[in-house]
C-alpha cells in the first residue's frame, strides 16, 4: 500500500475563501493510499515547506501530493523540497486548486467538490508516479544572437564579455537596427549614433564576437544547452577579407534604388553601404536591382574596384553551428498604413511617419539634416504631429500603447524647434505619458520652452490644400472643431513586431500573443525567459519600449544566457518516452509521428521455443525526446509509454477525475 | 420525462485535457483574470494534445464523463512541432467513431487555446457546458457504476 500525504494550501484566501478546507482534509483522508492530509496558510512558505519536509520523514511518505496553485508556478518549488527530504521529486505531484478552481468558481460548495476531484485525480496519479533520474548533458558553451539592433549588440557584447563565444546575427548588411536610423535620443537629446557607433565597433571587434551580416536564421533544431541551428549567410558579392571599404563601387554604380535605412526619402546604389557607419563597412549587391544580374551588363563595381573584391560568382553559404543558448532580439517594424485612409500617407510627400522625420532631421539622412519638405525642400513652418496612429485603437488598429511615442513626439517638436526657430508644433494627443526618469520635465521643456502646442483630441482628416496640408482634428478640452494649414504631417505609428516574426516564433518553438510579440514565460518573474528553455528575449520584439530599457532587457537575457552556458552539463527532463520491448511489434508507428527523431528500429535478437528469433522494436534516444508522448498515442499495442505521463496514470486520472 | 425536466437540475461532467504548453497556460490565465466558467469542466494536464489517447477518452465517457473536451496549441504554434496535427487528426476520426457507435459526436470537442487565451478558454468552457446541458446525460457507454 503506498504511503501518500496531501498537502493543502489555503494560499491565504485565494484559496481558502472558495473551497472548504476541512472538508476537503476530511475527503482526502478517504482517498485509497493517503496516511496524511494537512493544510497550511501558505504551503510555499518557509513553514510550508517545512511542514512538508518533516511530515515526509515522520509519516514516511512515498508519495506527496499538494493541493495548491498551478504547477506551473510551484511544481518545481515542491518538487525540490521533496528532494530535500530524501524523496524522488517526481514523486509530487500538483492538484490545481487555484488558477483551476477557486479563482474561476464563485460557488463554495461547487468550488469543494471540484477540488476534492482534483485532489482525487492528483492522488491517483501519485499512486502511479515511479522516481525518475534526470540524465546528464553537456552544454554547447556557445551562444546565439539573433538581431543586431541595439538589445542584439549589448547582449552579445555581454556574453562576449563573460568569456563566452557569440554569433551575432543580422539580416540587413550592417549591425545597428533602429537605433542607428535615430537622430537623438530622449530626454537627453544625446545623439544617438554617437552613443551607438562605438558599440558597433566593440562588438566587431570583440575576440568573442563572430559578426554574421547579411545573414537569416534558416532552422532550428534540438534544446536547451545543444541547439543546432542553420544560418544563410547570403551573398555579399563583394569579398570582405579583400574589401578595404574604400565606396568606389558604389559611387559608380549607375543604379539607383530606394534606401531602406532612409525610410525610402533617399536614394542608393545597387552596390551599397545601408549608412556611412555601418558595421561591417563593407558593399553588398542588392541582386534584385543590380544591372550586372538582371540584364548581365555593366559589371562596373568590379571594373573600378582597386582590391579586386567584387565577386559576381559569390553564393550563399549555409553554416551550421551549435550553441547552448539564444537570445532573440528582432525588434519592430511599424504598423502598415493603409487602413488608416483619413491622413492620407502615402498621398502626398509631406505626410510622413515619424521614423521618416527621424531621417529628415539626421545629418547623416536625405538633405543633411536640415529638415525640408519633402515635396519642395522648403523649411516648414506649421508641422502637425499625430500620436497614437493605430496604437489604443482597438477598432482598426492594436489595443496596446505603443509607449515611447509621446516622448520621441515632444523630443521631435523641441528638434523642429531647434532647426527652424520660427516654426510651429502642433501635437493632436488622446494622453500624453511620460513615465520614466526625467520624462515628464522633458516633455514640459517641449510644451514650455519650445512653444509646441498640444491638442487633445483626434485627426478626422487630412488632405492637400495648395503647397500645403489641411489638417482636421477636435480639441476636446475646449470642445472646437479645428483646422490647421500644415507644412508637415508626422504620424506616430504603432509599433508592431518585424512582419515575419510569427515565423520565427514558429522555427524557434517560442510563444507569441496576438500581435505577434514573443510572450516572456512569465510577465512578472521571468521578463526575459521564453516557454522554450535556452530561449531569451531582448527589446521590442517582446513588446514596445524605450533604449534604456532595451539595453537593461538585453543585459538580462545575457545574465540568463551566461549563466546557462557557465554550467558544464545539464539535467534533462525525465519524463520521456520508454519501450516496453516485449510488448513492442514493430509497426513503428511511432517513429513516423515523432517530431524529433528520437525514435529509431532496433534488431533484437530472442530465443522463442528454444529457436533464435530476430525481429525489430522501437528504440527512443533519450536525449532527443522532448516528451510530447505523440507516440505514446499512436502507440497500437501500448508499449510505448510517457514517462511521468503513462497510459496507466492517465487512465486512472480519468476514472478518478470522473467519480 | 420532458427534455426541459432532463436538462433542468442535470450537471454534466466534462473532462478536458488541457496541453501543458498553450491550453493549460491558457486556462491558469483565466484563473489569474479571474474568469470564471462552470465548474463542471475539470482539467487534466498532459504534456500535448498529442498525447491524448483515443482510449482515455472512451474511457472517460464509459466513466459517465458528459462531454471530453481536448484543447492544444493553436495549428502551426505546437510546442512539439506537429503534435495538434496528429491530435486533429485522430479526434475528427474519433467523432466519426463515436457517431458510428451510436454516441453524439458533439460530446467531443478540439479546440486551439493558446497561452494568451484566458478569456476564451473560459468562453470555450461555458459553450460547451452550455451544449451538453442541452444534450443531456451520456447514457450510452456509460458503465454500470
Amino acid at each position: 500500500m503506498r504511503r501518500i500525504g496531501v498537502f493543502i494550501c489555503w494560499c491565504g484566501t485565494n484559496i481558502a475563501a472558495t473551497v472548504d478546507i476541512e472538508t476537503v482534509i476530511k475527503e482526502a483522508r478517504e482517498m485509497p493510499g493517503v496516511v496524511y492530509a494537512g493544510d497550511n496558510k501558505y504551503m510555499c512558505s518557509e513553514t510550508g515547506q517545512t511542514q512538508i519536509k518533516g511530515t515526509i520523514v515522520q509519516q514516511k511518505l512515498d508519495r506527496v501530493v499538494i493541493a495548491s496553485c498551478s504547477p506551473r508556478m510551484h511544481e518545481l518549488t515542491f518538487r525540490k523540497t521533496a528532494a530535500a527530504a530524501g524523496l524522488n521529486p517526481y514523486l509530487v505531484e500538483i492538484a490545481n486548486v487555484r488558477e483551476h478552481c477557486s479563482w474561476v468558481h464563485k460557488d463554495k460548495d461547487a468550488a469543494t467538490v471540484k477540488a476534492v476531484a482534483l485532489i482525487r485525480t492528483a492522488v491517483a496519479k501519485a499512486a502511479l508516479d515511479t522516481g525518475l533520474e534526470p540524465q546528464e548533458f553537456v552544454v554547447t558553451r556557445r551562444a546565439l544572437v539573433i538581431g543586431g539592433g541595439i538589445a542584439g549588440i549589448q547582449a552579445a557584447l555581454d556574453i562576449a564579455e563573460a568569456g563566452y563565444a557569440v554569433d551575432l546575427v543580422e539580416r540587413t548588411p550592417s549591425i545597428g537596427g533602429r537605433m542607428a536610423q535615430l537622430d537623438k535620443t530622449f530626454p537627453t537629446l544625446d545623439c544617438s549614433a554617437c552613443i551607438l557607433t562605438p558599440k558597433m565597433v566593440d562588438a566587431a571587434a570583440h575576440p568573442n564576437i563572430n559578426l554574421l551580416t547579411y545573414s537569416e536564421v534558416e532552422e532550428v533544431e534540438g534544446y536547451v544547452g545543444n541547439f543546432e541551428v542553420t544560418i544563410r549567410q547570403k551573398a555579399r558579392s563583394v569579398d570582405a577579407a579583400k574589401c578595404t571599404g574604400c565606396g568606389l563601387c558604389f559611387e559608380k554604380c549607375p543604379s539607383k534604388v530606394k534606401s531602406e535605412f532612409d525610410e525610402g526619402l533617399a536614394l542608393r546604389k545597387a552596390i551599397y553601404v545601408p549608412f556611412p557607419q555601418a558595421v561591417p563597412n563593407i558593399p553588398v549587391i542588392d541582386r534584385d536591382h543590380c544591372r550586372w544580374f538582371s540584364k548581365k551588363k555593366c559589371g562596373v563595381c568590379k571594373k573600378v574596384c582597386p582590391a579586386s573584391a567584387v565577386d559576381f560568382e559569390q553564393s550563399d553559404v549555409l553554416i551550421k553551428q551549435k550553441y547552448g543558448a539564444i537570445v532573440v532580439a528582432t525588434g519592430f517594424d511599424l504598423i502598415g498604413f493603409e487602413i488608416f485612409g483619413e491622413f492620407g500617407y502615402g498621398k502626398h510627400p509631406d505626410i510622413i511617419t515619424s521614423m521618416e522625420f527621424e531621417r529628415l532631421v539626421n545629418a547623416s539622412g536625405p538633405g543633411g539634416g536640415k529638415l525640408l519638405k519633402p515635396s519642395n525642400q522648403q523649411p516648414p513652418k506649421n508641422v502637425v504631429f499625430v500620436h497614437c496612429v493605430g496604437s489604443r485603437d482597438k477598432s482598426r488598429g492594436k489595443p496596446y500603447c505603443s509607449k515611447i511615442c509621446c516622448m520621441y513626439t515632444a523630443k521631435h517638436a523641441v528638434l523642429l524647434k531647434e532647426k527652424h526657430p520660427e516654426a510651429q508644433a502642433y501635437v493632436f494627443y488622446i494622453d500624453v505619458r511620460t513615465a520614466g526618469k526625467d520624462f515628464e520635465e522633458f516633455h514640459r521643456r517641449a510644451v514650455e520652452e519650445y512653444a509646441a502646442v498640444y491638442l487633445r483630441g483626434l485627426v478626422g482628416k487630412v488632405f492637400p490644400s495648395g503647397d500645403k496640408l489641411l489638417v482636421n482634428g477636435v480639441d476636446t478640452l475646449s470642445n472646437q472643431a479645428v483646422e490647421i494649414e500644415a507644412d508637415l504631417v508626422v504620424l506616430a505609428a504603432a509599433l508592431t513586431p518585424r512582419h515575419d516574426a510569427e515565423g520565427l516564433a514558429r522555427m524557434l518553438g517560442i510563444g507569441s500573443d496576438a500581435h505577434n510579440f514573443f510572450v516572456e514565460a512569465h510577465p512578472k518573474l521571468r521578463p526575459v525567459e521564453s516557454h522554450t528553455a535556452g530561449l531569451f528575449l531582448a527589446g521590442t520584439c517582446q513588446g514596445p519600449r524605450d533604449i534604456p530599457e532595451t539595453v537593461a532587457q538585453a543585459g538580462a537575457a545575457a545574465a540568463k544566457a551566461i549563466a546557462l552556458l557557465n554550467k558544464e552539463t545539464l539535467l534533462s527532463d525525465p519524463c520521456v518516452s520508454a519501450v516496453d520491448e516485449s510488448l513492442c511489434t514493430g509497426c513503428l508507428a511511432c517513429l513516423k509521428v515523432c517530431p524529433y527523431k528520437a525514435i529509431s528500429d532496433k534488431p533484437l535478437t530472442e530465443k522463442v521455443h528454444g529457436r533464435q528469433r530476430r525481429r525489430l522494436v522501437a528504440e527512443v534516444n533519450k536525449a532527443l525526446c522532448q516528451g510530447c508522448g505523440a507516440c505514446s498515442a499512436a502507440c497500437r499495442p501500448g508499449a510505448m509509454n510517457l514517462l511521468g505521463f503513462s497510459n496507466e496514470q492517465l487512465l486512472a486520472e480519468v476514472d478518478a477525475i470522473c467519480l | 420525462m420532458s427534455v426541459a425536466a432532463k436538462t433542468q437540475d442535470f450537471e454534466p461532467l466534462i473532462v478536458a485535457f488541457c496541453c501543458n504548453w498553450c491550453s493549460y497556460a491558457g486556462a491558469d490565465l483565466a484563473g489569474t483574470g479571474r474568469m470564471s466558467y462552470p465548474a463542471n469542466i475539470r482539467v487534466i494536464r498532459v504534456p500535448c494534445s498529442s498525447r491524448v489517447s483515443p482510449n482515455f477518452i472512451l474511457r472517460a465517457f464509459q466513466r459517465g464523463a458528459d462531454g471530453v473536451v481536448v484543447a492544444g496549441c493553436h495549428p502551426g504554434d505546437c510546442h512539439y512541432v506537429s503534435g495538434n496535427y496528429h491530435a486533429r487528426r485522430r479526434f475528427s476520426m474519433l467523432r466519426r467513431f463515436l457517431e458510428f457507435v451510436g454516441i453524439e459526436a458533439e460530446r467531443l470537442e478540439v479546440h486551439w487555446i493558446s497561452a494568451s487565451e484566458g478569456s476564451r478558454f473560459a468562453q470555450v468552457m461555458q459553450d460547451i457546458t452550455d451544449k451538453i446541458r442541452v444534450l443531456g446525460p451520456n447514457r450510452k457507454l456509460r458503465d454500470s457504476r
